[in-house]
């Protein structure tokens, strides 16, 4: 579960107020609004990556405000797949595993399981320089997965692949929803993204968080 | 309708070519001439001196420490002009050019003044540096590190923090993030670090004649001795050294190009 009770952001500028948001255990929730509305801000502060000037954010009806975003058990998925360049892509898979302590039979077997349900057994052993934008992506959200996170966030991760990637990587995003009982926040500007995956639609318009349709 | 006749775009080419050609003419020229001026029998003969083998031992040796020095100071810090905002963050960034600018006399002769005070006696009283093989590490160091916290800067801002944000997310500390996903991809720049720090090292002079003198046998190092052999009048044992000090040059540019972050290389050279 998450939910925001009125949350506040300033970023430079940039302000957002009195947010409030719920979305229940297990829900695929896309929240969305136009360029500059503050969606990516929002997503950060429930990442812990900006503190929020007022208010409080739960995660699992514990209160995570004050917490450092290793503390918050969120998987973040950021637009740009910001992969980790020195690293193979079996490497991605394992970090979050090896930074809390899994010993190797589990991160072993963690990988093995995320390769095959992200189709990226082949590109274990290769390094992000090379990967197509799909291919980064689906590393990107197995890394944020590896760690079995209760939380998932993506911030626009669909928006820079072709069409036809796109259907495949939101037929994969249902089949991780499927297999992990994980709660999604998917960001996305786009209404045919937020059709085809949410079961919640949340719209940030003028500063307020509404139901969408 | 008649086509109107384009004029010819070579001219312009031309014109571009001959006034750069002037410059690398006249550098081409002067390594030319430095080269056609002594022979390998003449450097061998340079190199059997002991004050000048002195020298080429204490420029490798200072230059490798001032450049450790300068990594040390020079990646904290340019992470931290890079990444963290802070009050005086700009005022912190002029002011570490400030070495870069300086002529380098005044820097020899702040440096001198410096171990003139009060503080600076006393430090002296426990371990001596003016005059004295630190003094020579010191003076590389205060001008080599301005260029090693430039590169790492030019090298941090490079970097995507999204991976580092992305790291915290996934239950790494602060420093974990660091050490673990940013040093890494900063490797080139801290090989273009090391590299200029070392090169900087190697040519400083000004600085180094003023702190330490240029005692023969005790502060000689390259620059010194191209100084030392000039004043009395040994032009070939000058243009040996000098020799040297123009392949070590060429060197760090090809280990740059090579392996190291370009433009890094060329913002940390930027006036």
């Amino acid at each position: 579960m998450i939910r925001l009770e009125n949350v506040a952001i300033r970023a430079g500028s940039f302000r957002l107020a009195n947010i409030d948001l719920e979305v229940a255990t297990g829900r695929y929730a896309v929240l969305m609004g136009r360029t500059g509305s503050g969606k990516t801000t929002l997503l950060e502060s429930i990442c812990g990556l900006r503190s929020v000037t007022g208010g409080r954010i739960f995660l699992m009806d514990e209160d995570v405000t004050g917490f450092k975003p290793a503390r918050r058990g969120i998987g973040y998925v950021p637009q740009d797949p910001a992969l980790f360049d020195t690293m193979t892509v079996r490497e991605h898979l394992a970090f979050a595993p090896a930074i809390r302590g899994w010993n190797r039979a589990e991160l072993t077997e963690r990988v093995a399981e995320l390769s095959e349900l992200l189709g990226i057994r082949h590109l274990l052993d290769r390094k992000p320089p090379g990967l197509s934008g799909g291919e980064a992506q689906r590393v990107s959200l197995g890394r944020a997965l590896a760690g079995r996170p209760r939380i998932l966030c993506l911030d626009e991760p669909l928006s820079a692949l072709d069409d036809e990637t796109r259907a495949e990587m939101q037929q994969l995003l249902r089949s991780v929803r499927q297999q992990s009982p994980v709660t999604m926040l998917h960001v996305t500007h786009q209404a045919g993204e937020a059709r085809a995956l949410a079961d919640q639609v949340l719209v940030l318009r003028q500063g307020r968080v509404e139901p969408g349709t | 309708m008649k086509s109107a006749v384009q004029p010819s775009d070579t001219p312009f080419y031309v014109c571009l070519a001959l006034l750069g050609g002037i410059y690398v003419l006249l550098i081409l020229a002067m390594l030319a001439a430095d080269a056609a001026f002594t022979t390998p029998a003449q450097v061998w003969q340079v190199f059997r001196s002991n004050e000048i083998r002195y020298a080429v031992k204490l420029s490798l040796v200072s230059c490798s420490i001032t450049t450790l020095l300068s990594l040390w100071i020079g990646v904290p810090l340019g992470y931290l002009i890079s990444r963290v905002p802070f009050p005086g963050r700009g005022f912190l960034d002029a002011l570490l050019d400030v070495p870069i600018v300086l002529p380098p006399l005044v820097i020899g002769l702040s440096l001198l003044i410096l171990f003139q005070t009060p503080p600076g006696r006393a430090l002296q009283r426990a371990v001596p540096i003016t005059y004295a093989i630190p003094s020579v590490i010191l003076a590389q160091f205060a001008v080599a590190c301005a260029f090693a916290v430039r590169t790492m800067r030019v090298t941090f801002d490079q970097i995507n923090p999204r991976s580092e944000q992305v790291a915290l997310t996934l239950g790494c500390s602060q420093s974990q993030a660091f050490w673990l996903i940013t040093l890494p991809q900063a490797r080139r720049g801290l090989l273009t670090a090391g590299t200029l720090a070392w090169a900087r090292a190697l040519g400083e002079f000004g600085p180094i004649l003023v702190f330490s003198g240029a005692t023969r046998m005790k502060t000689e190092v390259l620059s010194t001795t191209v100084f030392l052999e000039l004043s009395i009048g040994n032009l070939e044992a000058a243009v040996a050294v000098s020799l040297i000090m123009i392949v070590a040059a060429l060197v760090v540019l090809a280990v740059v190009r090579r392996f190291g972050s370009e433009p890094a290389f060329r913002k940390a050279l930027q006036p």
